[in-house]
């Protein structure tokens, strides 16, 4: 099959056996890096991600804050979360693009028990592919970011692609083409945490914000969606973002250890009831039981002779 | 219990009783009447299509095995939370209908004691006391009560899991595992004990009826409260 050189498969959920073709090419890890300190809300990156995915226009709901709507959607997959902050008698504004952070140890796939329903291609994009998606939810509670929305009249569930369309055809990803401030990057791993790391060295160096940070959080890895924050002490100011993601051990300990252990066990009662009957016998009724003469032939003096 | 489930109770049977015919031979006596025959095979079916689409879910090693059968994955996780409301709504009227014979003796406790000959066939028959069910029965009946909560709890948190808080859906996940392998393990040797090993018994369950002979060597006490005989001194053969 002739793949994309970006676009080859690393992991597949729920799926027996290795990944075929996992291994073949050099894997060139994609990464997309948000500069927080830098966004102005402008939310041009809502909307190309709308236009590019065919998302309808929805309705936009007012609480107070510039938020378009309080959450992500099964069909609106990119939302700038705004939080107002009192610091140092001062003001701020704390606008974080939320989608999904592209997880190298993705919760989502490891809760899937659909085989083929989530992948991980070898750039590190985490793909929902809703064919063989048979909705069940379990993705939901196994993302510590609760980023995959249901669709109840389809009963599929839909996230954030990183554009893998668009980044297989060595594109960026719409909402980087979109940015006016530049404040989002595309490009390799390596690259933009070198960038990232830079860019937390001038905050803290040049403007005063001695926390300021990388959040690449390593409880899961680390994600191919990284953030440039004023303050990485105190993730979670931005819109709810976890100080420390991690899968519920459901999906991880109980799934891939208790489970098989389950199995096994389950296949040796079968065996042991069958070896039970023919080492034991059957309780007859006593009338049948009466036609038993020997219980333990077995017993019987081996040096006996058998009559010919 | 309540006097209104008992009512109702009786009346199913009786409904029931007056639809159906039991036919019983001599020297054969009724063990399960029409009502309790039509209950258990249905919660037994029920039971049977939620195990197999459960476990289809379970692992990803079973995904591929069982998903056929119900038509594909997305098939298979509509139709198991439907498959397993029926068990419990079945098995709800089959608890009422059973809870009297299930309850816990002095003499159930005594005869746990003896497991280890009931196991390796030590004994010819059962012990004298030992009634309508045994012990083990018993203890598989209340497995699948207490199991069955556990399983509509946990299964109702996850059928909703787009709504319910993430934390109970990751819980609920571990539960109805833990709770589904121990009606696993009780099904097996249920199915075993009343085929392979007690035969004699299969029957009870499709025709209603047991011989005289199977009553006196695995319930002597229900025997001897039937049919007014004494278990030990009465013609074999009949």
């Amino acid at each position: 099959m002739d793949v994309p050189r970006t676009m080859q498969i690393q992991e597949i959920s729920a799926h027996p056996g290795p990944v075929p073709g996992r291994g073949t090419q050099r894997a060139v890890q994609v990464c997309k890096y948000i500069d927080v300190t830098t966004c102005i809300g402008c939310k041009a990156c809502e909307v190309a991600c709308v236009e590019w995915n065919d998302h309808p226009f929805r309705e936009t709901t007012f609480d107070d804050t510039y938020q378009t709507m309080p959450s992500t959607e099964w069909n609106y997959w990119n939302l700038i979360r705004f939080a107002e902050l009192e610091r140092d008698n001062s003001f701020m504004w704390l606008m974080r693009k939320d989608q999904c952070m592209h997880c190298e140890d993705p919760g989502c796939l490891r809760a899937c028990p659909a085989d083929g329903a989530i992948i991980k291609y070898e750039n590190g994009i985490v793909d929902f592919q809703q064919d063989n998606c048979i909705g069940c939810g379990y993705c939901i509670s196994g993302c510590p970011f609760d980023i995959p929305k249901f669709n109840p009249q389809t009963k599929k569930v839909f996230k954030c692609t990183l554009c893998s369309d668009r980044v297989g055809q060595g594109l960026e990803p719409a909402c980087i083409k979109a940015c006016p401030t530049g404040c989002l990057h595309f490009g390799t791993k390596d690259e933009m945490v070198q960038i990232a790391h830079s860019r937390a060295h001038q905050l803290k160096t040049q403007s005063g914000f001695a926390n300021a940070g990388v959040y690449d959080p390593p409880s899961i890895g680390g994600t191919h969606v990284i953030y440039v924050l004023h303050d990485i002490t105190q993730p979670e100011l931005y819109g709810g973002l976890p100080a420390n993601p991690v899968i519920p051990p459901s999906y991880t300990y109980w799934k891939w250890l208790a489970k098989p252990a389950g199995l096994v066990a389950a296949a040796l009662g079968i065996l042991a009831v069958f070896f039970h009957r023919i080492t034991y016998g059957p309780k007859l009724p006593e009338s049948e039981a009466e036609a038993v003469v020997t219980e333990h032939p077995d017993e019987v003096d081996a040096g006996r002779k058998e009559k010919p | 219990m309540s006097g209104s489930a008992e009512r109702f109770d009786e009346k199913a049977r009786a409904a029931f009783a007056r639809h159906g015919r039991t036919l019983i031979r001599r020297g054969e006596l009724l063990r399960h009447p029409v009502y309790t025959r039509v209950l258990h095979w249905t919660v037994a079916i029920f039971f049977v299509l939620a195990l197999i689409s459960g476990f289809a879910l379970y692992s990803p090693w079973l995904y591929r095995w069982f998903t056929p059968l119900f038509g594909g994955g997305p098939m298979t996780r509509f139709l198991h939370p439907w498959f397993s409301l029926g068990f419990t709504i079945a098995f709800a009227f089959q608890f009422v209908n059973w809870l009297r014979p299930m309850r816990w003796t002095p003499n159930d406790s005594r005869w746990m004691k003896r497991l280890k000959a009931y196991i390796t066939n030590a004994d010819k028959a059962e012990p004298r006391e030992t009634g309508f069910f045994n012990a083990g029965q018993k203890i598989y009946f209340w497995l699948l009560v207490f199991g069955t909560v556990f399983l509509l709890i946990t299964g109702l948190l996850m059928w909703f899991d787009n709504l319910t808080p993430r934390w109970s859906v990751a819980i609920s996940y571990v539960v109805h595992d833990i709770a589904a392998l121990a009606l696993l393990a009780g099904f097996i040797i249920h199915i075993y004990e009343s085929t392979a090993q007690q035969p004699g018994t299969f029957r009870s369950m499709i025709d209603g009826t047991v011989t005289n002979d199977w009553a006196r060597t695995h319930h002597p006490a229900w025997y001897e409260e039937v049919t007014g005989r004494d278990r030990d001194r009465d013609d074999r053969g009949t």
